[in-house]
């Protein structure tokens, strides 16, 4: 999980979006991560309340092999409502 | 300028839910919320929650909700609905309550034609207890009380409740879909929305069953778990509308 999935970015390579994971409603299934095309979520390190290593979004300020668009994918996955989106 | 693109649904309270990772319930109870806020109808709307994992669903949908007792819910929401014919009334059952202990209740209230919608959450065992098998259980499947797999001559095929529904006369719209990748997710909530819109219409019953994903029971990762619903469960349960009568 977290690594490499082989799936090549399917978005543009622009940075204009934003996701904010609420990590105390985390529960680290981590569909978010598998769902995301440009690989911009990660496993953290720390725990959350729950025990659970939340999802945690890269800084992908600069990075545009990594770069988050904002379609909103790891939101509409996610089961517990942990992801807002923010675009523009 | 940024934009708030995605947030919590409006008809969705703060409350964190208690399903484990992964769970389909999760999406599932967010999908009905959407599109309760699309199509205008959060006031006037009434759900009835079953017995089973999502037995709190009341401690998160932020409508009116009315427990019904297990397998009930069809009955439960056809009282609602007759008493209060303007309001928009869902049952939301997992396959244990719907296809077990309230196949006769289901079976009717389908086949008078009840004005109702119906949420069939199928994740193929009973999740609350501890999986134990299902009507719904695959043959072959593992669960508590199938150890080696379910035999259809010793405990029977899975029953396929909804085939079963499109065949009464009440039935309007029937439609199977999953949860389990994002283009199923965003099929499933054009199938629920479809659901209301042809209760809002008084055309009569209609049901949207969704094959979930249940990690624990399954007792594989959250990822598997979406990926046995794609590559097994669909040959049982083939995603697909079953009966379409809105028009």
């Amino acid at each position: 999980m977290g690594e490499s999935n082989g799936k090549r970015p399917m978005t543009a390579k622009t940075n204009k979006g934003r996701i904010v994971i609420d990590s105390s409603l985390c529960k680290g299934c981590y569909l978010c991560i598998s769902v995301c095309p440009n690989e911009c979520i990660a496993v953290s390190d720390e725990t959350n309340e729950k025990g659970y290593h939340p999802a945690r979004f890269k800084n992908t300020k600069g990075d545009t092999d990594h770069a988050c668009t904002g379609c909103a994918l790891c939101a509409i996955m996610c089961p517990d409502i942990a992801i807002e989106v923010y675009r523009g | 300028m940024e934009e708030l693109v995605f947030t919590r649904p409006r008809y969705l309270k703060k409350t964190p839910f208690h399903y484990c990772p992964g769970c389909g319930h999760s999406i599932i109870h967010r999908l009905v919320a959407e599109v309760i806020e699309e199509l205008g109808i959060g006031d006037k709307t009434i759900g009835v929650p079953p017995a089973g994992c999502a037995v709190l669903a009341y401690d998160y949908f932020d409508v009116d909700m009315g427990e019904a007792p297990h397998g009930r819910g069809p009955a439960v929401a056809t009282g609602i609905k007759r008493i209060l014919p303007d309001r928009i009334v869902f049952s939301y059952q997992g396959d244990g309550d719907i296809a077990a202990i309230g196949t006769a209740e289901t079976i009717h209230a389908a086949n008078r034609g009840e004005n109702i919608t119906v949420i069939f959450v199928n994740n193929s065992c009973y999740g609350m207890t501890g999986g134990q098998m299902a009507p719904t259980t695959l043959l072959g499947q593992n669960s508590t009380t199938t150890p080696g797999g379910r035999d259809a001559r010793r405990d029977g095929a899975p029953i396929d409740l909804s085939e079963i529904l499109a065949l009464t006369q009440g039935s309007v719209y029937i439609e199977r879909t999953a949860v389990s990748s994002l283009k199923n997710i965003i099929k499933t909530k054009k199938a629920i929305t479809k659901a209301f819109k042809a209760q809002m219409a008084g055309k009569g019953f209609s049901l949207v069953e969704i094959l979930s994903p249940c990690p624990t029971n399954w007792k594989m990762s959250t990822i598997d778990a979406c990926r046995r619903i794609d590559e097994t469960v669909v040959q049982t349960f083939p995603l697909k509308v079953i009966k379409d009568e809105t028009e």
